[in-house]
């Protein structure tokens, strides 16, 4: 039987239940689209244009086959933005509807409230749009193919931003001029001044202060991590690769959040899905389709990691885990399994901890404090390693400082490698020196020299990354005009 | 084709396809998505382009969940950002997804750039729809229609006065019942037919015929996407011409001299007793190593072709396979002026290519 269904009334009850519980959010608002238009919103991270480039095709091809397929069905997307966008799939049952609708609360509320958002430009939408217009206008007049092959050069670099800066620099201290000096010369009376300070005398100072300015005078004084923003300001660009290159930093410096949350975004939204839905929001005839539908959002495939999962499992975990007072010294300090799994001093603290953890944490944070022994256990967590004798992936292990070792450092600078500036003009040539933060694990060469080239066509000079191989030996590979090199460097002395 | 994504799914698939950024051609893999149709797995490719970055090499360290010992395998292609659940089910027998003809069509169209084909107004014949639009007294239940019948009997209630407002119970009689009837729509209806012509004379090697072969499965499918029927038929000629079924057309070897003409006057036979050109949009292709009789059976060609068969057909195309013998006929073909008339050598395999965007590309 179908019923017409106010869509309005809807989400403004489940709003309503929504604020009831706790929540804070911008107004949001709902689009309903057939499956094809939510698929190109989809590609375009949920605004509803961006700068034409063939990588947003790429991602729409994909979700088009996958929904062909019947992989997947688009839950929910909503923009970090004021008011935020959000997006109902036509064909959706009228269950799945409340679902996502309840899930974007939990997204907004968060987007909202958490502080790694704070300083993100909740004007995105007429920003995504204003981007779109400026490259469209350099397409025209330069060309499809050169803005497109510059454009790729800068994407190729696009993780090579400070994630510690609160929010994008955009005027930064400019760096000290050069000091005014004066030559040291040895005192002497004027009339024999030419006899001790000889012109000689004078020109080997001056060859050693410039020495000595050239020493110390290499920029950035300081390590650069915002390579983009070094690039922007001493690259040699036209002003339309300027454009574009401080296009593509801004939408990197706006992501950057979502990418540092997103275990906690997940885990949140679905947090309180499930609560609205389950008190609050589900008819008892929508109840078994509804367990169904959230089921396949936190199933886990194949031994993978579900960050939906993991983030709602923990929320509950830590919520239950205040209830019942499991937590502190004493706790900490008790031995005994069965003690703590008894342990219940019924504080009440679960909720107002979860809405607390959710305004301050960011993944690493959330691991770092949240993932305990005891929740790794229960939840059946494992390390895997490739095993080279089988070929294959496989279980390595159960060691929980192993585990949560590894979950932090898949999270740390998301995954990606740390790497500064270190030499705008190295040899005094003008090439550029980067220096990657060795912690263990090495570059990936081949994306690396390609990454390398790109850097090139940016930089206009050769350009170099320091890294380690295999624990102990310095290597610098290079791109310049005769294309990639590397060289072995001596080893740093042991501190 | 109307979202803006569309075109730059469009530059996507140029991309992929080599036509243009060679450079990025170093970055262009093929994951596959694992999908259900029906009860089958099914291998569907999906092409991606990954820009170099930054990033760890080496194998992976990972975190997983779930059950089992130091061992087990995980499944997992290396990189924890793909999509699906591959892997994980050892020996499932998997399908390779194909390609619906249309999309196969549809790529041609875009790889060569086709223009769609414009059908000649043929109006005359009009192909017929059926919809239930009419309305009749008597007829099987499944048809039955029941407002109409309803408003039938309440009319009948009221005009004879046994409708009573505080209990209404409309009870239809048999005069009252209506049926829902269909009526025949006109609707212009494009056929096509092509008529395929091969020389299959001592001279015509097996490799000349792949050539042909392959050539006429793309002449088809680019017909076949334009056209609600298709009606192919065959003729093979070496001195005598006869007609006979695609099988037979693609194996058939015979030896003797060759008399082009002879496969000519068949297909013009054909046409004018079964096919209406008026009706019809008859496309025929004629394949030969070039190689004719004597100069009279030339003659009788191209009196055949100017005067019987290009006023009727869309299109009529010539493909020349390499013979060792000279290029006789496609010189003699040539020396007709006709936009309808293509002439077109194919040496190998390349010109194949070459060859379909000749004969398809003028929209005929």
């Amino acid at each position: 039987m179908t019923r017409l269904v106010d869509y309005r009334e809807l989400q403004d009850a489940i709003e309503s239940h929504a604020r009831e519980f706790g929540l804070d959010f911008f107004e949001v608002r709902f689009q309903m689209l057939d499956y094809d238009m939510l698929n190109q919103v989809a590609a375009y991270d949920g605004f509803p244009t961006r700068y034409p480039h063939w990588r947003f095709g790429m991602e729409y091809e994909r979700l088009s086959k996958s929904y062909a397929y019947g992989l997947h069905r688009i839950y929910e997307m909503v923009t970090n933005t004021d008011p935020c966008i959000a997006y109902l799939l036509a064909s959706n049952q009228l269950v799945d509807q409340k679902l996502v609708m309840a899930h974007v609360c939990g997204h907004a509320d968060f987007f909202k409230n958490n502080l790694w958002f704070a300083h993100t430009n909740r004007k995105m939408l007429d920003e995504m749009a204003n981007h779109a217009a400026r490259i469209r206008r350099h397409v025209e007049r330069y060309g499809l193919e050169e803005v497109e092959n510059f454009l790729d050069a800068c994407l190729s670099l696009d993780n090579l931003i400070d994630i510690h800066a609160a929010g994008i620099q955009r005027r930064p201290q400019p760096q000290s001029g050069p000091q005014p000096h004066r030559l040291y010369k040895l005192p002497a009376k004027d009339y024999m001044d030419s006899f001790i300070n000889p012109p000689e005398f004078l020109a080997a100072q001056q060859a050693r202060y410039q020495q000595a300015e050239q020493q110390r005078k290499h920029f950035p004084e300081e390590p650069e991590r915002d390579v983009l923003l070094f690039l922007l300001e001493n690259a040699p660009l036209e002003n339309w690769q300027h454009d574009v290159l401080d296009i593509v930093r801004e939408e990197a410096y706006y992501f950057a959040p979502q990418r540092q949350t997103k275990i906690m975004n997940e885990g949140w939204a679905s947090y309180i899905h499930t609560n609205l839905m389950t008190r609050s929001v589900l008819e008892p005839d929508e109840l078994i389709d509804y367990a169904d539908h959230h089921a396949g959002t936190v199933a886990t495939h194949g031994r993978h990691l579900n960050p939906y999962k993991l983030g709602l499992e923990l929320f509950r975990d830590l919520e239950e885990r205040w209830d019942r007072g499991a937590f502190g010294p004493e706790y900490e300090a008790c031995d005994d399994l069965k003690a703590r799994d008894e342990w219940d001093r019924r504080l009440g603290l679960g909720r107002e901890k979860v809405f607390e953890v959710r305004l301050i944490y960011n993944d690493v944070g959330f691991i770092d404090e949240f993932l305990t022994e005891d929740f790794a256990r229960q939840h059946r967590l494992f390390s895997y390693d490739y095993n080279d004798v089988t070929n294959q992936y496989e279980i390595s292990g159960r060691e929980f400082a192993e585990i949560k070792q590894r979950l932090l450092f898949q999270l740390t600078n998301f995954g990606h490698p740390i790497i500064d500036v270190l030499d705008g003009n190295y040899q005094n040539r003008g090439e550029l020196y980067l220096l990657h933060r060795y912690e263990g694990i090495d570059l990936d060469i081949p994306y690396a020299q390609g990454t390398l080239r790109n850097l090139y066509t940016i930089w206009g000079r050769p350009v170099h990354v320091e890294t380690v191989v295999e624990d102990k030996v310095r290597m610098l590979f290079s791109y310049g005009p005769e294309g990639d090199s590397r060289e072995k460097l001596e080893e740093l002395e042991e501190e | 084709m109307s979202l803006p994504i569309q075109q730059d799914a469009r530059r996507f698939r140029q991309i992929v396809r080599g036509k243009v950024r060679e450079n990025l051609r170093q970055y262009i893999s093929n994951s596959e998505l694992i999908g259900r149709k029906g009860r089958d797995l099914v291998s569907i490719p999906i092409p991606h382009i990954q820009l170099p970055y930054f990033r760890f090499g080496g194998r992976l360290k990972g975190v997983g969940q779930g059950e089992g010992e130091i061992g087990t395998p995980v499944g997992t292609d290396g990189r924890a950002d793909a999509d699906g659940s591959a892997g994980d089910q050892p020996g499932a027998h998997i399908l390779e997804v194909e390609l619906t003809l249309e999309e196969l069509a549809q790529i041609l169209g875009e790889e060569l750039e086709l223009p769609r084909i414009r059908p000649k107004s043929k109006n005359n014949v009009m192909g017929t729809i059926t919809r239930y639009s009419g309305m009749r007294r008597v007829g099987p239940e499944s048809l039955r229609y029941f407002k109409r019948t309803y408003r039938e009997a309440l009319k009948r209630q009221l005009a004879s006065g046994t409708y009573d407002p505080a209990r209404p119970a409309i009870i239809p009689i048999r005069d009252d019942k209506r049926y829902r009837s269909w009526k025949e729509h006109p609707v212009p209806d494009n056929n096509a037919v092509v008529i395929y012509m091969m020389d299959v004379s001592g001279s015509m090697s097996d490799r000349k015929k792949e050539l042909v072969r392959l050539t006429a499965f793309w002449i088809d499918t680019w017909l076949q996407a334009h056209y609600k029927n298709v009606i192919t038929r065959y003729i093979v000629h070496d001195a005598i011409a006869h007609e006979v079924d695609s099988r037979t057309f693609y194996s058939l070897r015979e030896s003797g001299g060759t008399r082009i003409s002879s496969a000519y006057e068949l297909c013009n036979h054909i046409i004018h007793r079964e096919y209406d050109p008026a009706a019809w949009n008859l496309y025929s292709f004629h394949f030969s190593d070039g190689e004719n009789f004597d100069r009279d059976d030339d003659r009788r060609c191209l009196e055949l072709l100017a005067e019987e068969l290009l006023p009727c057909l869309n299109l009529f195309c010539y493909g020349q396979v390499r013979s060792y013998y000279g290029n006789q006929f496609y010189d003699t073909i040539t020396k007709i002026e006709d936009e309808k008339l293509c002439a077109v050598k194919i040496n190998n395999d390349e010109e194949i290519y070459t060859a379909i965007k000749t004969f398809l590309g003028k929209g005929y």
